[in-house]
Parts: structure tokens; sequence; C-alpha cells
């Protein structure tokens, strides 16, 4: 089967310094993929690259398809079509993601115009609608109010109309919780996942938050550096982790049942990108690094049918975690 | 939103008040206007006369408040050298200099906040470090070395166009030239400043990953709000369209208010200035009210704001 989204050996450098450096992902039709990771690793740069939406100093290589099309590179007026109509996205702090100068209803009409070839009358009664699909209340009136009016949860909806607008095939949500509160988060994430559902649409959840990975994804891919380290479906990533920086990371989480147990935190910190050793990029921070860790960047190999991981050690990394279960 | 306007307009009504004062002070303290105009040859006698008939002799106190009354009264006093309302003498002038300043604000907008869109979008490209190059130098090089580089070159060297007066069109070529090189030096950065600020927006790069085609994004995301800080910057070069072209008149010897005020200064013609002041400060806190309105018009956060204030 062919996938939606196919992304093969994508690399992005600024200035000389790689922050990208060879992605391999596949996004089938309707799933929900997670994407985790620390700040810095590439999970949001990824997806700006993919939709050539990064500076122009930035420096992108690889293969990025789209139903088999290739985007990287391709022309201006073809990606505008992509953006919004095939993949939308929306981001972090919606609050400033809107512009503060235009009425919701221009910012909504614009896509719907651009991407539903909709006109007049039709384009505010499906403005309406898909505010009311987000759950703002009083849409017809909201509709000629501006984005500071609005709560960081309301804009949040407001922006997930927008993207619904084009009627994409895969939704891109970058890190779309992380400045709302807690309770508004879980709102947003339900709204997500019911329009997923809804409208059969694919979407990766950019996160750095495990838990709501877990919970909203089939699938998950962790990044570190710049690569994927490990990609499995989400319930044998937390139940198995094999990539040592995967198991780190879950390790820090604290366990809902059973005894209490000391949180384990990783050691050291996320190397500086423009100091990147040829070798594992985690290996500094490893437990297990072995001599030949410190040579070549270990890729993605299969350890499963529906499961990939990038360490040379993951054999060792195994036995490491079932030892730990086993005392 | 009344009181927000009269809160604006009481502030406005002050920084008049203020810069009067200040400016009445320090003539006052800084020469004596017999003196300069009749010169210290002149017998001691007419001196004293002179004083006693303009009010010079009076406490300085005295002299300001009957100065405030008259200004009351709608009466802005008469130049001690002829005689005449110095209204009159300043409001004659003031189409010589609107003649120099209206086209050369033409010409700052209409080639400085091109330019300055044109850097912001091919930031680091070499047309950009160009411009920014010539507005650097146009930024800081004194309009008077300006001037009379024009005036080297154009009139001295080349004999195309005259070096001063204002006998024709042609004269006025140069003194708009002067006035308009410096003014869209500013303009192009401030513009390139504000655009680049708001490039690097987020709801920019939400506009894009819309599928908004990126000549779109520019006009209907970007342009509205690098025009809120533009906004300022022009509102300053309109207030000073009376009086912003002290230098060059008096370098191209163009009869405008300029030129005016450096003469009614060095004579010490206190109610020549002082009229002056009054319309240029009148000027100023008339173009930042229109500028208050005009945010308001282009900002609806500010809009909301100055309801409720």
């Amino acid at each position: 089967m062919v996938p939606l989204v196919s992304i093969q050996g994508l690399s992005v450098a600024f200035n000389g310094v790689a922050v990208l450096r060879g992605v391999d992902l596949a996004l089938g039709k309707g799933e929900a993929l997670g994407l985790v990771g620390e700040s810095g690793s590439g999970k949001s740069v990824t997806w700006l690259a993919a939709l050539g939406l990064l500076p122009r100093h930035a420096k992108v290589t690889g293969s990025v398809r789209l139903h088999g099309r290739e985007l990287l590179g391709a022309p201006a007026h073809e990606l505008d079509q992509i953006r919004g109509g095939r993949i939308a996205m929306i981001f972090q702090d919606p609050a400033s993601a809107l512009n503060p100068v235009l009425t919701i209803r221009k910012q909504l009409s614009e896509a719907l115009a651009l991407h539903r070839d909709l006109q007049g009358e039709a384009v505010k009664a499906e403005a309406m609608r898909l505010l009311n699909l987000v759950g703002t209340p009083d849409a017809a009136r909201r509709l000629s109010a501006y984005p500071h009016e609005f709560s960081g949860g309301q804009v949040q909806r407001i922006m997930i109309a927008m993207a619904l607008a084009g009627n994409p095939d895969v939704l891109i949500a970058d890190e779309p919780t992380t400045a709302l509160d807690a309770t508004i988060q879980a709102q947003i994430l339900e709204l997500l996942s019911s329009v997923r559902r809804e409208m059969g649409m694919a979407m990766v959840l950019i996160s750095h938050d495990l838990g709501v990975v877990a919970e909203n994804c089939d699938r998950v891919a962790v990044m570190y550096a710049g690569r994927i380290v490990e990609q499995a479906p989400s319930n044998q990533l937390f139940a198995d982790p094999v990539h040592p920086y995967a198991q780190g990371l879950i390790g820090a989480l604290p366990p809902l049942d059973g005894p209490r147990r000391r949180l384990t935190a990783i050691p050291g910190t996320v190397p500086d990108p423009a100091r990147m050793s040829d070798g594992c990029a985690y290996a500094p921070r490893c437990a297990l690094a072995a001599e030949p860790c410190g040579l070549a960047a270990p890729t993605l190999a299969p350890i499963a049918s529906d499961r990939t991981v990038a360490c040379i050690r993951a054999e060792a990394s195994r036995r490491a975690l079932l030892g730990t279960a086993a005392e | 939103m009344g009181r927000y306007f009269a809160m604006r307009i009481g502030r406005a009504a002050l920084t008049i008040v203020l810069v009067v004062t200040f400016a009445f002070v320090v003539l006052r303290l800084s020469g004596d206007p017999a003196l300069m105009i009749l010169g210290p040859e002149a017998p001691p006698e007419v001196l004293a006369a002179f004083r006693k008939a303009w009010g010079l002799d009076d406490p300085i106190w005295f002299q300001y408040l009957d100065y405030f009354s008259a200004i009351a009264k709608g009466e802005l006093g008469r130049s001690m050298r002829d005689g005449r309302p110095a209204m009159d003498l300043v409001l004659e002038r003031v189409p010589a200099t609107l003649a120099l300043t209206l086209p050369a604000f033409v010409f700052k907008v209409a080639l400085g906040i091109p330019a300055g869109i044109y850097a912001a979008l091919h930031r680091g490209s070499a047309i950009d470090r160009a411009v920014m190059m010539t507005a650097v130098a146009g930024f800081t090089v004194p309009s008077f070395v300006l001037a009379l580089l024009l005036v080297l070159i154009f009139a001295v060297q080349l004999g195309w166009l005259p070096s001063g007066g204002q006998d024709s069109w042609r004269h006025a070529i140069l003194p708009i030239a002067t006035l308009s090189l410096g003014g869209a030096a500013v303009l192009a950065r401030f513009t390139r400043s504000a655009m680049l600020e708001v490039l690097g927006q987020p709801y920019i790069r939400t506009a894009s990953s819309k599928g908004v085609p990126w000549r779109k994004v520019v006009t209907s995301h970007a342009l509205p709000n690098a025009a809120i800080p533009t906004v300022t910057i022009l509102g300053f070069m309109v207030g000073t369209l009376i009086a912003g072209a002290v230098v060059v008149e008096s370098v191209f010897a163009w009869p405008g208010v300029g030129r005016l005020l450096v003469v009614a200064v060095a004579n010490r013609d206190l109610a020549v200035v002082q009229c002056i002041l009054l319309l240029v400060a009148l000027a100023m806190v008339t173009s930042n009210l229109i500028v208050d309105v005009l945010y308001g018009f282009l900002d609806p956060r500010l809009r909301a704001k100055g309801a409720h204030a």
C-alpha cells in the first residue's frame, strides 16, 4: 500500500548547521501518528520543511511525497494548493497564530475561498458550520470579532476550524495544547480526535507530552537530535521501549499503578547541533554505549513487522529492560 | 471613546503651552531684542524707548501673563522689526515652505516605503544591502552637507540647476531632493524593520500554511500589521511640513517659514519666533492626534482599549 505521506532522508540545515539528519517517516490514510522528543529534536522542523514553510536560508534535502507526488522543490502554486488543502497545520501558540488585525470571518473565508471555491453567502454559511463544529458558541456573532476578543482555548478551536476549512487529508497539530490550561487541553484533544474520526483525516500530533501522545495516537515516532530513533505502535512503545532514549523518556514518567518508585532522569543534555559527532547522537548520554556507537550513526532497522529502532545495542537494551523488569 | 479623546486633546493643549512657555523664557533670557534690532551703536535713550514701547522692561512674569492673555484674544503680537502682525508675516511664508515640503513628503513616501518593503522581502540580498547602505548614508549625512553636495554637483559642476533663490520651479528641485532623500532614508529603514518584525510573526506562517499565495500573504497579512508602526513616523513627518525645512531653506535661500525663523531668532524678534513655534507645535500636536485616530482604525486591539479608556 502506498502511504499517504512518505518522507525519506529529509535533512535540514540552517547556515550549515544540520538540525534534521535524514528523517524517514510514513503516514497512512486516516492514521494518528505521534511525534515525540525534546524541544529542538526536529519534530516541527520536519513538517515545516515538508510543506516548504521554513525560511529561505534553510537548506532542505531528501524527499517528501504526498500520494506519490514530490513536494520538495514543487512550484509555489502547487504547494499553495497542498497547504491547507491536503495538509493543514495548527500551531503551538494560538494567540499569536491568528492575524491580530483581521476578523475571524476574513481569516476563515480566506481558506474556504482558496480550497473550496465557495463564494458570498456560501462562505459565511460554511464558516459558521465550521465554528459550530469546533464548538464555538454564538458563531454568527463571533465571526465579526477579532482574535484578541477570544480566550486561548477558543482561538485554538478557531485555528482547528480554519485548518478543517480545506477538507485536508492530514492535520499536523504542532504542540496544539502546550500553551493551554490543563482542562482546556483535554477538550482540544478530544475535539481533534472526534473531527479526525468524523472526517477520516490522518493526524500527526507533535508533542513533548508522552501521555497526550499515548492517548491519542495509533503509532509513535520518537525523535532525538534530528533523527527518528524508534517507531512503534503506541501501546508497544510504552510497554516495551527498545531504544535507550525511548526507555529514558518513559522511565522519567511516573507510573499510574504499582508501588511508588524513584523517577529516573536522563543524564546529560541534548547535544549542540553545531558540534555533533559522527556516531550515535545519544551515545554520550547512553548507559549502554559501546565503542562502535561513536563511529557511525545507526540507521532505523526493523525489529518486528511494525517496529523500527535505530540502535546497534537494541538487543542489549531490550535485555537490560527485561532484566530490570524481572528484578 | 469621548473621554479618550478629551484626554488626548487636553494633553495636546498642555504640550502647546509648555512649548510656548519654554520658548518665551529662553528667548527673553538669551539676548536683548533692542540691541539686536537697533544695533549696538544706537543711543541709549532710543534703546530705552524701544524697550518701553514693547514692554521689555516689565518683569518677565508680567510679560508672560500679558502674552498669554493676548493669545487668548487671538493676538499673536507684532514683529519688532517692521511692526506688522507676526501672524501675517508667518502665514505669507507658509506657501513657499509647503511648495518644498509637500512634494518632498510625497517623494519620501513613494521612495522610502516601497524600498523598505522590498528590502525586507529580499533580506540579505544585494539590493537589500544596497538599499540599507543608501539609507544609512541618507540617515547620517546632515541635510546641510547633502544640500551642499547637491549644489556642488548639479549647480557648480554640471551647471544644470540653480543653487539658490525662488525664481522658477527649477529652483525648487535641489531643496526638494535634499529633503526627500533624507526622509526616504529614514522611512526605508523604518519600514524595513517594521516589515521584518511582522514577517517573523507566527500568523504569517499560519497564512502560508493555509495555502495563501505569498504575494497575498504580504499584501493582506503583513502590510496591514507593518502599517501600524510606520504610521507613527509618517505622522511625525506630517508634523514637520510647516517648519521642517529650516536648514534646507537657509542653504538654498528659499524664503519660507524656516528662513523666517532663523532671521527672527537672530534678531530676537520675539513675536515672530513665538508665532512660528506655536504653529509648529499645533501642527505636531494635530498630526499626533491624527496618528492616534489612525491607530484605532488600523489596530482593532487599540480600538477596544480606546473604547474602554
